[in-house]
C-alpha cells in the first residue's frame, strides 16, 4: 500500500495542538529561518512537535501541497496552518502570537 | 545567475502593481548550509502596493507566493518578506 503523506499531515497537525516543521531540529537546526522558527516558540514557553523535513523527502513537498506554501519553516497551531517565520516573528512581536498559544500544548 | 533570478522574479512581482519594489540577494549569508543544498537563493523582498491594503500577513505572503509561481520550486530558496500597504510605509523609507 502506497503512502498517504498528505494524510500523515493532516493527521499529525490535528492530533497536537502545535507543530512546527523545519529544517533540522530546535537543538541543530539547519537553516537561519527554521532556527528563528524554533527559538520564537521556545521563548513563547510552549511545547511543540518539531518535525525534521530534511529526514523525510516526501513530508517536505507534501506540506508545502498541504498548506500552499512554498517554504520551510511552517508552523500549525491547532491544525490550522498560521504561517512561516516572516509572519511568526510579526505576530510574535505584536504579542498575537503569544495569545494564539495561550492555554495550548503547555 | 542570482541576478537573472532576480529579474525575473522582479517581473513577476509587477503583477501586484508594486508602488515599490526592493529585491536583496542574501545567498552569501546562507551559503553552504544542508537546508540550501539544493542550490536556490535566499531573496530578501520588501514590496509596497494597494493590494495588501485590509488583507491579513498570511493572504499578503500568499499574493507574493502565487506571483512569483514556480520561481518558489526552484531558484528561490527562501524569501524574505515584508509586504506593506502603502500607508504602512515608514516614513524614513518613503
Amino acid at each position: 500500500m502506497s503512502r498517504d503523506v498528505q494524510k500523515e499531515v493532516h493527521d499529525l497537525v490535528t492530533s497536537n495542538p502545535v507543530v512546527l516543521y523545519m529544517k533540522g531540529t530546535p537543538q541543530f537546526p539547519q537553516c537561519g529561518f527554521s532556527a528563528t522558527a524554533a527559538e520564537i516558540l521556545k521563548r513563547c514557553g510552549v511545547d511543540f512537535v518539531a518535525v525534521n523535513i530534511l529526514l523525510d523527502d516526501e513530508i517536505r513537498l507534501a506540506i508545502k501541497e498541504y498548506a500552499n506554501w512554498p517554504t520551510i519553516p511552517q508552523l500549525y497551531i491547532k491544525g490550522e496552518f498560521v504561517g512561516g517565520c516572516d509572519i511568526m516573528r510579526e505576530m510574535y512581536q505584536e504579542g498575537e502570537l503569544q495569545k494564539l498559544l495561550e492555554g495550548v500544548g503547555a | 545567475m542570482s541576478s537573472d533570478t532576480i529579474a525575473r522574479l522582479q517581473e513577476r512581482l509587477a503583477t501586484l502593481n508594486p508602488l515599490h519594489l526592493e529585491l536583496e540577494d542574501d545567498s552569501q549569508r546562507h551559503a553552504g548550509h544542508a537546508g540550501a543544498r539544493d542550490g536556490g537563493g535566499h531573496y530578501r523582498l520588501t514590496i509596497v502596493a494597494e493590494i495588501f491594503r485590509g488583507r491579513s500577513t498570511l493572504a499578503r505572503h500568499r499574493l507574493v507566493y502565487d506571483a512569483a509561481g514556480n520561481l518558489m520550486q526552484g531558484p528561490v530558496h527562501a524569501l524574505s518578506i515584508r509586504a506593506l500597504a502603502p500607508e504602512e510605509v515608514p516614513h524614513q523609507a518613503r
